[in-house]
């Protein structure tokens, strides 16, 4: 017999008795207000995050300007802003190494936790998320939703080889609770609110 | 007592003289203290000077682990045991508030107690589903009986790759399968990516807590552990310094890694997806950057769909450490393009559990570690006292499935409160499974002497549940009924340290019924 055969055998022989019927999940109420942007911003900023508003048509990129002045290398998956390091051309994760900014934009935003989403689709390469140094996010407002139910309802989360919830920047207190941004992966992340040019497909 | 320590004490903490005198966590934009992911709601610090790290139980092959005596070396260490106790009270603390913050948490807690146990009484079922779909997506899957044949599944892989090193993230269920040991012994290089799992690799031991694997480790532990292991300045102990040493350090391996391993939070059927929670992203540096991917599931971990996940991850982490999500909740569906997925599904003694009428739903346990910081127990002994891959409260109950008489002891370190059963998101009674194993391991004859004497002892009440629950449900707790000396005999180190609290004369439910409702039964 093979493993796969033993297990399930077990599993039919040990069923335990009874009916355990599967629940269905109510629509939760949202606990946020209707001003999404702000409760976003400060649920984000406890999870050590920060939310910019984009700068003026001309120069969006105003208020992460400092930023990115300091980068050596910037990686840009959006159209918004051209990097130095191409994403497309990446023969492996690992060139990815050395960046210290990357640009992304997150397909929506969830409110109640201040977390934003990304699939393989808008990193191109999902290492760069992790392996830069600072992440600056784009979010269209109007992609917030209220709450992770809400979240879990998109079709994403069905048809992507992967797809992240990101809610605030890499972080540990592994050593005696003291909060340090920066564990692993990134150590800071910026959500630019600018609307997008080109609706996602 | 000072000022300071009296002000601390109004704060309500336990042990006033374990404070820091800077405080060194993150902050927010417009200054204010940040306390997401594991962080103290307050600076706690170990003081100075140095104090041994108190090891864990002494392991001797099958013999049963004398979790007492661990104990005993954990409570003689003060320094540590205060610190312990007060960070893992404060998460518990952190835990309330998160909880207190949602009108419907108790009802997210009966919806996800419930999904678990249609799931689980449907396995066979929603496993076909999960492989169906992950084979679909291109993944290879395969199925481990116990941990030994998931450790060669692994091995196996990996060669066929010419593998020799792999990075992963925190998974219990390695932790269950002797992982590590294993592929040392076969010449494959691990490396811990989670920063506290990796202190514990680095100090040859095993996690002591399944959410804060170091949690019993003060910052002059961790600063000998890498001024050892790592080159670190040995002098210094500041954790900002120490943290982005693992970093540097680690960042290499993970970038030359060949393969890269991950657990799993929780398993969707309907699509075939691993889902991971961490803080620190190294699931997703492990998952996305090594050319080769593995993901160790338990079969437990299944839930139905995707509209699920919107139950558990808002009780999870909120649980788990008072935050409302995780940095990072990570869904692996299908591999990279020029890379290969594999998933192993272990059962490990799952499925023979499932048959265990008063045991089965502690299968419904997600991992969050709620039970051990609310327990007393595990809060004044630490979790390397138990000797085993689970420890505190949801310990006692699964670790005798694993191996009956090296952990029959395991069940008699608790007081019985109840407070564990109280905070599980997914309602397992673990008190009373605690007290069914006593049950089971008196009749067995595997329980040691010195604690069949307490339960002699403890008489009529310990024996018959029906005794019990009427106890319980007359004082809320067995407190009231056991006697003295068995709660505070030699073989319970940990209740030296304390009184044990004074349980109310009266119920809540009882009181609440005399005063706040009407004749009728009506509030």
């Amino acid at each position: 017999m093979s493993a796969r055969e033993a297990i399930f055998a077990r599993l039919k022989a040990n069923r335990p008795a009874g009916d355990y019927p599967l629940p269905a999940v109510p629509d939760f109420a949202p606990l946020v207000g209707d001003d999404l942007v702000a409760e976003f911003a400060e649920r984000l900023a406890r999870m050590g995050g920060r939310v910019e508003r984009a700068g003026s048509p001309a120069d969006p990129f105003a208020p992460v300007r400092s930023r990115l002045a300091g980068a050596a290398v910037i990686a840009s998956a959006v159209p918004e802003f051209t990097g130095n390091r191409d994403l497309r051309a990446a023969q492996r994760p690992q060139d990815m190494a050395d960046v210290d900014v990357a640009i992304v934009r997150a397909r929506f935003g969830v409110a109640e936790t201040g977390s934003v989403l990304f699939t393989q689709d808008d990193l191109i390469v999902n290492a760069v998320a992790y392996l830069a140094q600072h992440l600056i996010v784009l979010l269209d407002p109007a992609d917030l939703l209220t709450n992770i139910q809400a979240a879990y309802r998109r079709p994403e989360f069905g048809r992507s080889a992967y797809a992240v919830l990101h809610t605030g920047p890499s972080a540990t207190a592994d050593i005696e609770g003291v909060l340090i941004h920066g564990a692993q992966g990134v150590r800071s992340l910026t959500v630019l609110l600018l609307q997008r040019k080109i609706q996602a497909a | 007592m000072s000022e300071e320590l009296q002000s601390r004490e109004r704060e309500g903490v336990i042990h006033p003289e374990v404070r820091a005198r800077s405080d060194e966590s993150e902050r927010g934009p417009d200054g204010q203290r940040l306390q997401h992911a594991e962080a103290a709601s307050k600076p706690i610090r170990a003081d100075a000077p140095r104090e041994p790290q108190p090891r864990g139980a002494k392991v001797k092959g099958n013999r049963p682990i004398d979790q007492a005596e661990a104990a005993e070396r954990f409570l003689a260490a003060p320094l540590h045991q205060k610190a312990h106790d007060e960070r893992l009270w404060d998460v518990r603390k952190k835990r309330d508030t998160a909880a207190h913050g949602i009108p419907e948490w108790e009802e997210l807690r009966e919806i996800a107690s419930q999904i678990k146990a249609h799931t689980l009484t449907h396995l066979d079922t929603y496993l076909e589903q999960f492989e169906a779909a992950a084979k679909a997506n291109g993944v290879h899957v395969h199925w481990a009986e116990d941990g030994a044949a998931h450790n060669r599944i692994v091995l196996d892989i990996l060669q066929k790759h010419g593998a020799k090193s792999l990075v992963k993230s925190k998974s219990m269920l390695t932790e269950e399968c002797g992982f590590r040991h294993f592929m040392a012994a076969n010449g494959i290089d691990i490396i811990e990516t989670d920063l506290g799992e990796r202190i514990q690799q680095l100090d040859d031991e095993e996690p002591s807590h399944v959410v804060m694997p170091a949690v019993h480790k003060t910052r002059l532990d961790v600063a000998d552990v890498f001024a050892r292991t790592l080159g670190t300045d040995p002098d210094n102990d500041d954790a900002h310094y120490l943290a982005e040493s693992q970093r540097e350090t680690t960042r290499p391996l993970i970038l030359k890694a060949d393969a890269g391993l991950t657990g799993c939070n929780f398993a969707i059927a309907e699509t075939g997806t691993v889902v991971t929670c961490t803080n620190e992203g190294n699931a997703d540096l492990s998952g996305n950057v090594p050319p080769l991917q593995i993901h160790s599931i338990g079969i437990e971990k299944i839930v139905p769909k995707v509209e699920h996940l919107g139950v558990f991850i808002r009780l999870l982490s909120r649980s788990a450490l008072g935050s409302p999500i995780t940095q990072y909740t990570s869904h692996f569906r299908g591999p990279r393009p020029g890379t290969e997925m594999h998933m192993v599904l272990v059962d490990n003694g799952r499925s023979e559990r499932l048959g265990m009428e008063e045991f089965w739903t502690s299968l419904k346990c997600i991992r969050c570690g709620a039970c051990m910081n609310t327990c007393p127990v595990y809060r004044r002994s630490g979790g390397l006292s138990y000797g085993a891959t689970y420890s505190g409260p949801i310990g006692l109950i699964i670790d005798p499935t694993f191996n009956k008489r090296k952990y029959s002891t395991l069940p008699f370190s608790s007081t019985m409160n109840g407070s564990c059963t109280n905070v599980c998101p997914v309602k397992i009674n673990i008190h009373e499974q605690i007290f069914a194993w006593r049950k089971v391991l008196a009749e067995e004859h595997q329980i040691p002497l010195l604690k069949q004497g307490m339960m002699k002892a403890a008489g009529a009440v310990l024996s018959r549940p029906a005794a019990y629950r009427a106890a319980i449900g007359a004082a809320d707790s067995a407190l009231r009924v056991l006697p003295r000396f068995a709660v505070y005999n030699p073989a319970n180190t940990w209740g030296k340290k304390r009184e044990m609290p004074h349980a109310p004369r009266q119920s809540f439910h009882a009181w609440y019924r005399q005063n706040r409702m009407n004749k009728d039964g009506q509030s």
